[in-house]
Parts: structure tokens; C-alpha cells; sequence
């Protein structure tokens, strides 16, 4: 009884809306990874995308709906053991995970079945790129120096803190929140960003590198915020969860809800 | 006979040949590390990784034991190959780079530079990468002592809260970096992300008294050398190779104080030196100090009598020295700046008896004029009036007290007391009072070597010749000393030196 009545509390209050939000998209997008067939642009039709991270109460609401995904009932090879771990139980948030902290130690399987339950998808690589590259005012502020520096004090820190709350910083331009400084999110085609494990062997064409489907070196070596992203998410298979590493969705432009 | 030569010349090439053939045929027998000081004529080498297998592992796996610097793990004292087993994790944290600055390092097993692991030549390393589940990055291993692409990068790469693991057979002996090698790689170098791998020879190094683990690197804050709080990592002086730290073990403060090395008189020190960048080479010197062997870019040859050795970025040394005279001796990059503007010092304190046979410590601290510095205007008038035949005893004697506090001071004192039982006294003296005045002159154009006793003191020591002087100048000193602190006051003329050196046979100049 109790643990429904926390549910009751968790799911009716404003904490589960999903803010989706318009980006313009970009037709030749500079990305940091080297497209060997665009000379390292890529188009960015127009998205939506989450504005915050997915929440503890939200992960908790799909997983309600959705036993399947329930920590102890996901399968092992789509989720690991270590799924919701910090979780007090599979349908009880606890202590350490307060409803408005970004959901973390969930597998891409999970996240993407998330997304899918909200008619979304996750994120493209390009597409988070695309928007991450965005502060308060520009749309593509990368080569600003103090920015760089901003998103590398992040890294700086050890995880052993509490993550923050979802949304407490400023909004960029587009709207959007902590796409830096708050944890890791997956994106749809992690698996494809097959770069070497061994950052040193970008000369060389390496087997590992012309499996996927960007065919990867980096444009931007200087940019190490968002290198350290791209080697965080090629570290990681599927049913992987690490403790800071969450998500948020997005959808196409054309399948805005109006 | 001219034949002969020829003959000769040609057995010698077959029997080398020979050597050379039979030596490459058998099996697994590097060199000890003696036999690489035996003069040979082709001295042998150990056959590098084609001789490094000595078959499959055998016994129990055994753990390695991982030391945190600056201690270094025991010999490994087998004689067999062996399966060892490497746990070595992966630990993002804060730690004090300096006295009230604390930075976020990324280390292998939670020190910087990382644990030190110690293995044989042949063994089978099963090794374990464990990334700390609060760790932000994943993270990999790159051993300098693998042979395989990447040294093990690729196959370690490891996410937070998860182990890999991949295994090597360490074929070439020697002393090698490890290092992460993870996107972006200068920054996971930069954090303090590398360490030692010892690949001991079969037979085992030569054994020492102490063995210490030093490892240098460079380090880039967004804030300057020593400035207070919580300090970030400054992509842009990484990239520009503007260090605000050069380090002995990840910190200001990791070799001195408390923390400074220790020996005693006696003892063979043996020290572990790597280098782990990610910019910056190291003249590594210990001040006062000579390695007696350095085993240059740590490989198995090594060389003798070293005074700074260079150890460059993702390399290592290792360095072997006696210890003779007790004090404090500085570990520095002698890229001098660094160490006392970038922090790159250690101390090694070595108690123990002094030997005063091999260094005295400070003897004398007196005033040095310099050659030019004492006032030769006297010396000047005197070699006039000289030369004029109107040489006065008070001119003579003001020449000679010129001259006397530039050369003779420095030793028998500017009172001419000397120091009691090593510098004999010129002051109410004894010797000067019963020796002729030939002795005396000689006594300077020629030095004095050997025991002799002074107002009842004996004295064994040298004075080095100063025939550099000339012979007005001897006579003016000789005067001077003879006219002051009680001594006969019994004048030396320039004509009288003159006499006595062209007599005596000398080397010129061999004070100078």
C-alpha cells in the first residue's frame, strides 16, 4: 500500500511531462567525426528532442507500465546485472535516487524501449552533436575556448557525488538542459562509432574502423569534451549501465505533435 | 712467412663465425648482466623477444605483488617461467599536487604514477583491468612491454564499473612504461595515468640494499604553480607544452619532508626512473651524486660513472649508486627550472658516519677577492721601485699583504692562523723561525707535500706549488709574512727567488 501510494505521489506529479523542443537542424553540420564519403559534414534534418534528461520518476512510470523492463526481470543480455542497481526496488525509487535526478545505470536496450513507449526514438550521434555543440547564445559555440573549458571542468571531477537534479542550469539556445556537466547519454547508433579503442592508431586503417557505419577519425582533435564522449560510448555494448550514464529521447520533425 | 698472416686472419674469421652460430643455437641463455662488462670482441646479445619465451608457465599461477611508489616489489627470485596474475585498478580521484592544491588525477591503483608491477622474463602475465565504478571515464592500459598491437590497449578497454582482461607473455626484459591510452590520450597521460613494468632478467638484477620507484610528469592547471584550491586540467598548456608542474610522484610534496627517501651510509641504492609525460624529456640528476650504473632507456646494457641521465617521455632508467657520505641529495630534472619553479625535486636522505677522507664539508669561508680584486696598486709601486733599485721594506710588505689575501689566505687564514691540524700556521711560526730562507721560498715555488710539524702540531697535508707567481711577487709575500704576527721580520729579495728557482727544476704554473 505504501509503495503504491509513493507511486500515486511520483506519477501524478508534474515531474513525469516530456518537453520535447524543435531544433533547425543543419544541412552540412561539422562533425568531429571524419565522414570519409562528406568530408565530414552531415546533414541534421530538423528534430525534436528532450530537453532534460529522462528522470528517475519517468524511468519509473515506463517500468510500471512495462514489467518487462522491471530491474530483476529484464533479461541479462539486455541488461545488466548492475540495471537500476541503485534503485531501492524494482518499483521503489529510495534514498538514492531521488525522482528529478536524471535516470542512470539503465542499458541502451532499456532506453531505447523507453523511448520507444513514448512514440520517440533515441538520438542520433549527429544529432546529439548537433545540439551539444549549442550554448546560450550560439547555435555552434565549439570553437569558443572558455566553452571548451566549461564542458572539460566536468570531466575533471570524479562521479563519487550525487548527480544533480534535471534542469537546474541555464537552457540553451534551443532550449534544451545538461547536455553537459550532468552525466553520459546514449545515443541510437552508439554501437556504429567504432572508434579505436587505441586512440593512437588513427592513421592507420584499422580493421576496428571500417566496420561501422561512420567510419571514424576525429576532424577536431582539440575538441576533448567531446572526444571523451565518443570514447565513453564506443567502451560500452548494449546491455552495458555504468553510474552516470543516462539518456533522453527524440523524435523526427514531422512527427510533431502540435 | 708473410703467408702466415693471411692464414691466421682466416682461422680467427672461422672461429668467430663459429662462436657466432653456435651462440644464436642455443636456446634461452641471455647474458648476465656482469658479462655485458666483459671486453669481447663481439659481445653477445640476449636475442631480444626471439629469446624471451622459455616455454609455457609452470606452477601455481602466482599474484603479483603491486607496490605504490616509491616502494618497489621484491625480487621475484624464480627461476622458472611462471602465470602471474596482474589486478590493477582504475581510480579517478582528488589528491594534493601541491601544499593546498588539490587536482583530479586518473591512476592505476590509486597513486601517480601507478603500482609498480615486477615480473620475470617468460612469464605469462594474465592481466586485469578493473575501471572503479565512480570513475567517469572508461580507461585502458597500454604496457611497453607487451608485444602485441597497442601493447594491450585495444583488448583493456574498459568501461566504469567494469574488468577486462587479456594476457601476455613478457618476452623482452627490461623496464617499461604502462600507460592509458584511451581518447584523448595526452589528457588520460596528463592526469597522471602511467607506471613501472619490470621484466627482470632470468637470472635477476644484481641484488641491492634499497630499491625506490620515482616516476616524473608534467602537469597542467587552469591556475598557476601553487595557487590554492581545487585546480583543473588546462587542455591548451597540454597542448602547448606549457607544464605548471613537473612532478616526482604526482606531487610537490611526494620526496621531501617526511616523505623523502631514506639510506644509510654503506648501502647500494637502486632507483626505478620512468617518465611519464606526456610532454616533457628528463635530464634526471641526483645532486652529489654519480649513478655507478645507469642502465640507459632501461634496456640491458648499462653504462658507468653517469652524472645525469636522460629519460625520455614514456621511457624509464634504471640507476645504481653506492652511498659514501651522509647528507641530503636532491633528485631534480636538471632542466633547472623545473625543479624550483615546477616542483620536478626529491630528497634521498642518507644517515650513516661521515667520511671526511672522501668529502670534508665545509672547511673554510673566507673572503675571495678574485684575482683582480685585491688592490695591486702596491704590488704595482713595488715592482717600480724594484726595477728603480729604491724598493722600500714597507713597500715590499704592502705588495706582499695585496698579494697574500688573494692566494695564500684562502688557506692559512687572513690572520696567518691557518686551521689547526689541516693548514699549517704562518703566524708566530715556528717552522718559518728555524727553516732557511731557501726552504721557505721553495716551500712556495714548489709546494709541500707530506708531514711536517708546526708549533707543535703535526701537520700531513698538501700545498699545492705556486710557481705561478713571480718572483717579486713570492719575495713581496714571504717579506710581508715574515714582517707580521710575530714572525723574525727577515726580508726576501726578488734576486734571491730568482736564484733559488732557476735552481731548482719545476713545472711551471702547475698551481693554476
Amino acid at each position: 500500500m505504501r509503495l503504491t501510494a509513493l507511486l500515486m505521489t511520483v506519477l501524478s506529479s508534474g515531474a513525469l511531462a516530456e518537453d520535447f523542443v524543435r531544433l533547425p537542424g543543419q544541412p552540412a553540420f561539422a562533425s568531429i567525426l571524419r565522414y570519409a564519403e562528406s568530408d565530414g559534414k552531415v546533414s541534421i534534418a530538423p528534430f525534436q528532442l528532450m530537453t532534460r534528461p529522462v528522470t528517475n520518476a519517468q524511468f519509473l512510470a515506463f517500468v510500471v507500465k512495462h514489467p518487462e523492463w522491471r530491474r530483476g526481470a529484464a533479461p541479462a543480455i539486455f541488461a545488466e546485472p548492475r540495471y537500476l542497481e541503485h534503485w531501492s526496488g524494482p518499483l521503489l525509487l529510495g534514498d538514492s535516487a531521488e525522482p528529478e535526478q536524471p535516470v542512470t545505470r539503465v542499458s541502451w536496450f532499456a532506453a531505447r524501449a523507453y523511448c520507444e513507449a513514448s512514440n520517440a526514438r533515441l538520438p542520433t550521434w549527429s544529432e546529439w552533436e548537433y545540439a551539444a555543440a549549442a550554448d546560450a547564445t550560439r547555435a555552434d559555440a565549439r570553437q569558443d575556448l572558455a566553452w571548451r573549458d566549461r564542458i572539460l571542468r566536468w570531466y575533471a571531477k570524479p562521479s563519487n557525488a550525487a548527480i544533480a537534479r534535471v534542469g537546474q542550469g541555464v537552457p540553451d539556445l534551443h532550449g534544451v538542459h545538461d547536455l553537459h556537466g550532468l552525466i553520459w547519454e546514449w545515443v541510437d547508433d552508439y554501437a556504429a562509432m567504432l572508434v579505436s579503442a587505441d586512440n593512437r592508431n588513427q592513421a592507420d586503417p584499422d580493421l576496428l574502423k571500417f566496420c561501422g557505419a561512420g567510419a571514424l577519425d576525429t576532424n577536431d582533435r582539440e575538441n576533448y569534451a567531446v572526444l571523451m564522449r565518443i570514447a565513453m560510448l564506443s567502451a560500452l555494448e548494449g546491455h552495458d549501465t555504468t553510474g552516470n550514464l543516462g539518456f533522453r529521447c527524440a523524435r523526427d520533425s514531422s512527427e510533431d505533435s502540435p | 712467412m708473410t703467408t702466415a698472416f693471411p692464414a691466421t686472419t682466416t682461422l680467427l674469421c672461422v672461429m668467430l663465425a663459429l662462436a657466432g652460430c653456435s651462440a644464436s643455437g642455443t636456446p634461452a641463455t641471455p647474458p648476465t648482466a656482469g658479462n655485458t662488462a666483459v671486453a669481447t670482441a663481439t659481445p653477445a646479445d640476449t636475442g631480444g623477444s626471439r629469446k624471451g619465451d622459455f616455454g609455457p608457465p609452470r606452477g601455481e599461477p602466482i599474484k603479483a605483488v603491486l607496490t605504490s611508489p616509491p616502494n618497489v616489489p621484491p625480487p621475484t627470485g624464480r627461476s622458472a617461467p611462471a602465470k602471474v596474475i596482474v589486478e590493477l585498478e582504475v581510480i579517478e580521484k582528488e589528491l594534493p599536487i601541491s601544499e593546498g592544491t588539490t587536482y583530479t588525477f586518473w591512476t592505476f591503483g590509486g597513486t601517480v604514477p601507478g603500482s609498480f608491477i615486477r615480473v620475470r622474463q617468460g612469464d605469462t602475465v594474465e592481466f586485469h583491468l578493473n575501471n572503479h565504478p565512480d570513475s567517469k571515464m572508461p580507461h585502458n592500459i597500454d604496457l611497453h612491454g607487451v608485444t602485441g598491437p597497442g601493447g594491450g590497449a585495444a583488448s583493456s578497454f574498459t568501461a566504469p564499473g567494469h574488468s577486462s582482461q587479456f594476457t601476455f607473455k613478457a618476452l623482452n626484459q627490461g623496464l617499461f612504461v604502462y600507460h592509458c591510452a584511451t581518447a584523448p590520450v595526452g589528457m588520460h597521460v596528463a592526469n597522471g595515468m602511467y607506471g613501472l613494468i619490470l621484466v627482470e632478467p632470468p637470472e635477476g638484477l644484481p641484488p641491492v640494499d634499497k630499491e625506490f620507484y620515482v616516476m616524473q610528469g608534467d602537469f597542467y592547471t587552469v591556475g598557476k604553480f601553487r595557487e590554492k584550491g581545487f585546480q583543473a586540467f588546462d587542455m591548451q598548456k597540454a597542448i602547448d607544452e606549457n607544464a605548471t608542474y613537473v612532478l616526482f610522484n604526482g606531487s610537490e610534496t611526494a620526496l621531501t619532508g617526511d616523505n623523502a627517501l631514506k639510506a644509510s651510509v654503506g648501502q647500494t641504492v637502486r632507483l626505478y626512473v620512468g617518465n611519464g609525460g606526456p610532454n616533457l624529456v628528463s635530464s634526471f640528476h641526483v645532486i652529489g651524486e654519480i649513478f655507478d650504473k645507469v642502465w640507459y632507456e632501461g634496456g640491458t646494457r648499462y653504462q658507468e660513472n653517469v652524472q645525469t641521465t636522460l629519460v625520455p617521455a614514456g621511457g624509464a632508467i634504471i640507476a645504481d649508486f653506492h652511498l659514501e657520505v651522509p647528507g641530503s641529495y636532491v633528485l631534480v630534472d636538471h632542466s633547472i627550472f623545473r625543479a624550483f619553479n615546477k616542483g620536478a625535486l626529491g630528497i634521498l636522505k642518507i644517515d650513516g658516519p661521515n667520511n671526511l677522507s672522501i668529502y670534508s664539508g665545509k672547511e673554510v669561508d673566507s673572503v675571495y677577492l678574485g684575482d683582480k680584486a685585491a688592490s695591486l696598486t702596491s704590488v704595482a709601486v713595488a715592482a717600480t721601485s724594484n726595477a728603480a733599485g729604491t724598493l722600500s721594506l714597507e713597500q715590499q710588505v704592502a705588495a706582499g699583504k695585496s698579494l697574500y689575501s688573494g692566494t695564500c689566505s684562502v688557506c692559512h687564514q687572513d690572520n696567518g692562523a691557518g686551521l689547526s691540524g689541516v693548514f699549517p700556521p704562518l703566524a708566530k711560526s715556528d717552522y718559518l723561525a728555524t727553516q732557511p730562507k731557501e726552504q721557505i721560498v721553495r716551500v712556495v715555488l714548489n709546494g709541500l707535500n707530506g708531514a711536517v710539524k708546526v708549533n707543535g702540531q703535526d701537520y700531513n697535508s698538501v700545498m699545492p706549488p705556486m710557481s705561478q707567481l713571480t718572483d717579486d711577487e713570492i719575495a713581496n709575500i714571504l717579506t710581508f709574512v715574515q714582517s707580521s704576527w710575530g714572525n723574525n721580520g727577515e726580508r726576501v729579495r726578488k734576486e734571491e727567488v730568482t736564484a733559488i728557482r732557476n735552481a731548482t727544476p719545476r713545472t711551471q704554473g702547475a698551481a693554476h
